[in-house]
C-alpha cells in the first residue's frame, strides 16, 4: 500500500526527532523535461516529502505566483495524464519519498476518481491533496483512493471551529494539512505563534502527523513552523525561483534545488537551535 | 441518456446537501466552508423571518420600483405571428435589470450578518451596478472585480459603479472575463474572512447561492402569475428567458415548474455557433464537471480545464450554468434552446424597431427564439418572455457589430 512510504516517512523524522521538508512544484512548470529534473533533485536536495501540483485553468486558491505556474503548465500542454508520467518517472529513481498530487477537483472528475487512484497507484503517488474537495462531498473520492491505498490528505484552516473538525479528519490517512493563513497561496505570512496551539488540537483530533503550509516564504519562518509543526511546506518561493530563473536566463534546476536546500536546512535544524 | 423520474415537490430542491438531483453542492476550499455553512444558517432564519420578507418587500416596491409591468409586445406578436407574447418587464427595474431583485435580498442579509464590506463579481456589469447601488444605499464598502475585457467593452457601467463608490478591480488571469472575476472575487473572500459578504449575482456558486439566489429572483415568476392571471385569466403555455448562469431565468422558471401545461424554454448564446470554440452554451455544448463550488455542466477541454466562453453579450460569457438548470435540463422539464451572436443582434434592432424598447443583448438571445416558439405554440397560445435587462449599456458594442461608429 504506498501511503505506507508517508507513514515511514514521518516516524523516521520522528525518529530523528526533526520537521520535515515539504517541496511543493507544479508539474510542467517551466515545462515537462525541466519540471521532472527539479523532482528528481529534490529529495538530494533536502525534501522530506514532494507536492506536486497538477494545473488547473481556474485555481481559486492559488495567489499570484502559483497562478502563474499554472498558466504555463497549461502553456506547454501539460495534463492530469502528463502530470501521471511525471510522478512515474521521478518514482523509477525513488523508491521512498513520498509523492503527494495537489489541485482542483475537476480534472479528477473528468478522468473518473476510479480511473485516476487506479492509475495514480500504478505511478507511484502516496497521497492527493484537493483544495475545492471539503470532506462534505469527499465520499466518492475517498472510496476510490482508499481501493488503491492512497491517502486522501484533509486541509483544515484558522477557520476550522472544534465542531468541524471530527469531520474535517475523518477519513484521512497519511498527514493532516493545516493551511496557516486565511488566504490564498503565497501572499500571507504565517504567524507562528498562532500556528503552535492549532498544530496541537489538529494533532489531537487527528492522530496523525500536521503539516503546515501557505504562508511560508522564507528558511526563517520554515524554522519557526518546524519547530512546533511535524513538516513545514514550501511552494510560491520555489515556484518563485522558477519564474525568476527564466526571466533571467539562468539554470532553472539549480536554483530551485539551491532555494529547497537553503529551505531543507532551516528546517532540518531548527529544533537544534532552541535546545 | 436515462432521464431521472421528475419529482413531484420542487419545494424538496435543493436537498440538505444543497443538491439538485446530482449537481450542485459545496466545493469549497475549507477555509471557506464555515462561511458557507453559516451563511445558509442565516439565510434560512431570514427567509423564515416575516419581518425580514416585509422589508424586503418594502425595498421590492419602493426602491427598486416592484412590481415590473407585464406588457403585451402587440407588434411584435403580429410581426411574428402566432401565440401572444408578453414582455415581463424587468428592464424597468431601478439600474435597468434583474439583477437588484437578488442584490437587495442579499444586501439586507449581508447587514443581518453583520457583515460590513461587500464584494462582487460582474460580467456586463449589471450585476456590479446591482451590487454597488444597494452597497452605496445602505452605505457600505463595494469592491466589484471584473474582467480587463470586460472592463473595456462595457465602459459605461464601469463608470456607474464609480460613481456609486464602488472599486472596480479589473482581473487580467485567464481570459480575463467573468469566470476569471468570480476566481478573483472568491479569492479575496477567503483572504477577508471576517468581515466580508460575497454578493454572488447568478443562481451560481456553493449552495446556499443557488438557492437563495433563485429565491430571491423568483419574484419575477411570482409577480408574472399573477398578472397573466389578471390580463388573460390562464397561466401562459411558455416562459423563455436567456440564461448565462442564469439567475433571470430560474427567478422566472421557479414559480411555474409545478404547472406542467407551462413548457419552460431556456436560450443559451451560441455565440459564433456550437460547431466553433466560441460558443457559452454550457448545457447544449457541455459535460458536468466541478467549478466556483458546485457540480453542473460545464465548457470544458479533454482534461478538464475550463474553456473560455464566447458570447457577444458579456453578461452571457460564462462557462457554466447555474446547476439547477442542469437538473431541469437532465429531466427534462425544462428545454434549452441556442442562439447566436449574429441571431442575438437582429433581435436587438427587432425589437427596438417594432416596441420601442433597446432590450440587453442578453435578453436579445430569448428575444430571437421567439417567432419559432410562436408558430410552435400557435394562434391563441400566450408566451412569456423574461426582459431581463435594458439595452442602453450595449450600444457601443452593438454599432461595433454593424461596423457603425458612434
Amino acid at each position: 500500500m504506498t501511503k505506507d512510504r508517508i507513514d515511514r516517512r514521518f516516524a523516521a523524522l520522528k525518529a530523528e526527532n526533526r520537521a520535515g521538508f515539504v517541496a511543493y512544484v507544479m508539474a510542467g512548470d517551466p515545462d515537462a523535461a525541466t519540471a521532472l529534473e527539479i523532482l528528481k533533485g529534490l529529495p538530494a536536495a533536502g525534501a522530506d516529502l514532494i507536492e506536486l501540483g497538477f494545473p488547473f485553468s481556474d485555481p481559486m486558491a492559488e495567489g499570484p505566483t502559483i497562478q502563474r505556474a499554472s498558466q504555463r503548465a497549461l502553456a506547454g500542454k501539460m495534463t492530469l495524464n502528463g502530470t501521471l508520467d511525471l510522478a512515474r518517472a521521478f518514482r523509477e529513481g525513488d523508491q521512498d519519498t513520498p509523492l503527494i498530487l495537489m489541485g482542483y477537483l475537476n480534472p479528477l472528475v473528468n478522468k473518473g476518481f476510479d480511473v485516476f487512484a487506479k492509475d495514480a497507484a500504478q505511478a507511484g503517488v502516496d497521497g492527493l491533496i484537493v483544495v475545492d474537495c471539503p470532506p462534505e462531498e469527499a465520499d466518492p473520492l475517498s472510496d476510490a483512493l482508499e481501493a488503491e491505498g492512497i491517502s486522501l490528505i484533509r486541509l483544515a484552516s484558522p477557520t476550522t471551529d472544534e465542531k468541524r473538525l471530527p469531520a474535517v479528519v475523518r477519513r484521512t490517512s497519511g498527514f493532516v494539512y493545516y493551511v496557516s493563513v486565511a488566504g490564498v497561496t503565497g501572499v500571507k505570512e504565517a504567524d507562528a505563534d498562532a500556528v503552535a496551539p492549532a498544530v496541537e488540537r489538529l494533532r489531537a483530533a487527528a492522530q496523525l502527523p500536521v503539516a503546515v503550509g501557505f504562508g511560508i516564504r522564507t528558511a526563517e519562518r520554515a524554522a519557526e513552523v518546524a519547530r512546533v509543526a511535524d513538516a513545514a511546506v514550501v511552494g510560491s518561493a520555489l515556484v518563485d525561483e522558477i519564474e525568476s530563473a527564466g526571466k533571467l536566463n539562468e539554470n532553472v534546476t539549480q536554483k530551485v534545488l539551491s532555494k529547497a536546500s537553503e529551505l531543507a536546512k532551516a528546517v532540518r535544524s531548527a529544533r537544534q537551535d532552541t535546545v | 441518456m436515462n432521464a431521472p423520474a421528475k419529482p413531484n415537490d420542487w419545494s424538496a430542491y435543493p436537498d440538505a446537501k444543497g443538491r439538485f438531483g446530482e449537481f450542485g453542492g459545496l466545493y469549497v476550499a475549507e477555509t471557506l466552508m464555515p462561511l458557507v455553512l453559516e451563511l445558509d444558517k442565516a439565510y434560512q432564519e431570514a427567509k423564515n423571518d416575516p419581518a425580514f420578507q416585509a422589508e424586503l418587500r418594502g425595498y421590492l416596491t419602493h426602491y427598486v420600483g416592484r412590481p415590473s409591468p407585464l406588457y403585451f409586445a402587440e407588434r411584435l406578436t403580429r410581426h411574428f405571428g402566432g401565440a401572444k407574447i408578453y414582455f415581463k418587464r424587468e428592464e424597468l427595474n431601478h439600474t435597468g435589470a434583474h439583477k437588484i431583485n437578488n442584490c437587495m435580498g442579499q444586501i439586507l442579509l449581508a447587514q443581518r450578518m453583520g457583515k460590513t464590506r461587500i464584494i462582487a463579481e460582474t460580467g456586463a456589469g449589471q450585476h456590479g451596478v446591482a451590487s454597488a447601488t444597494v452597497s452605496a444605499r445602505f452605505g457600505l464598502p463595494c469592491i466589484v472585480y471584473m474582467g480587463a475585457v470586460d472592463v473595456a467593452r462595457q465602459k459605461p457601467n464601469v463608470f456607474r459603479m464609480n460613481l456609486l463608490g464602488a472599486e472596480v478591480r479589473p482581473v487580467t488571469s485567464g481570459a480575463a472575463t467573468l469566470k476569471d472575476a468570480m476566481n478573483e472575487a472568491m479569492r479575496d473572500w477567503v483572504t477577508n474572512v471576517e468581515d466580508t459578504y460575497y454578493l454572488i449575482g447568478t443562481a451560481a456558486g456553493p449552495h446556499p447561492y443557488p438557492a437563495m439566489v433563485r429565491d430571491f429572483q423568483a419574484v419575477i415568476g411570482n409577480e408574472t402569475r399573477e398578472q397573466i392571471q389578471e390580463l388573460e385569466g390562464r397561466l401562459p403555455d411558455a416562459v423563455v428567458a436567456c440564461v448565462g448562469g442564469g439567475s433571470n431565468a430560474i427567478g422566472m422558471f421557479h414559480p411555474f415548474l409545478a404547472d406542467e401545461s407551462v413548457k419552460i424554454y431556456g436560450v443559451e448564446a451560441s455565440g459564433h455557433g456550437l460547431d466553433t470554440d466560441k460558443h457559452a452554451a454550457s448545457l447544449t455544448g457541455g459535460r458536468p464537471g466541478v467549478l466556483h463550488g458546485n457540480r453542473t455542466y460545464l465548457l470544458q477541454d479533454d482534461d478538464g480545464q475550463i474553456l473560455d466562453a464566447h458570447s457577444i453579450s458579456a453578461g452571457l460569457d460564462y462557462p457554466g450554468i447555474g446547476p439547477e438548470h442542469s437538473f431541469l435540463h437532465d429531466i427534462g422539464r425544462a428545454q434549452y434552446l441556442t442562439c447566436t451572436d449574429d441571431e442575438a443582434l437582429k433581435a436587438f434592432q427587432l425589437c427596438a424597431e417594432l416596441e420601442g424598447i433597446i432590450p440587453a443583448l442578453e435578453s436579445a438571445h430569448a428575444i430571437a427564439k421567439l417567432p419559432q416558439l410562436a408558430k410552435e405554440i400557435g394562434e391563441g397560445g400566450v408566451i412569456v418572455m423574461c426582459l431581463s435587462g435594458r439595452g442602453d449599456k450595449d450600444i457601443f458594442t452593438v454599432a461595433d457589430a454593424l461596423g457603425r461608429s458612434i
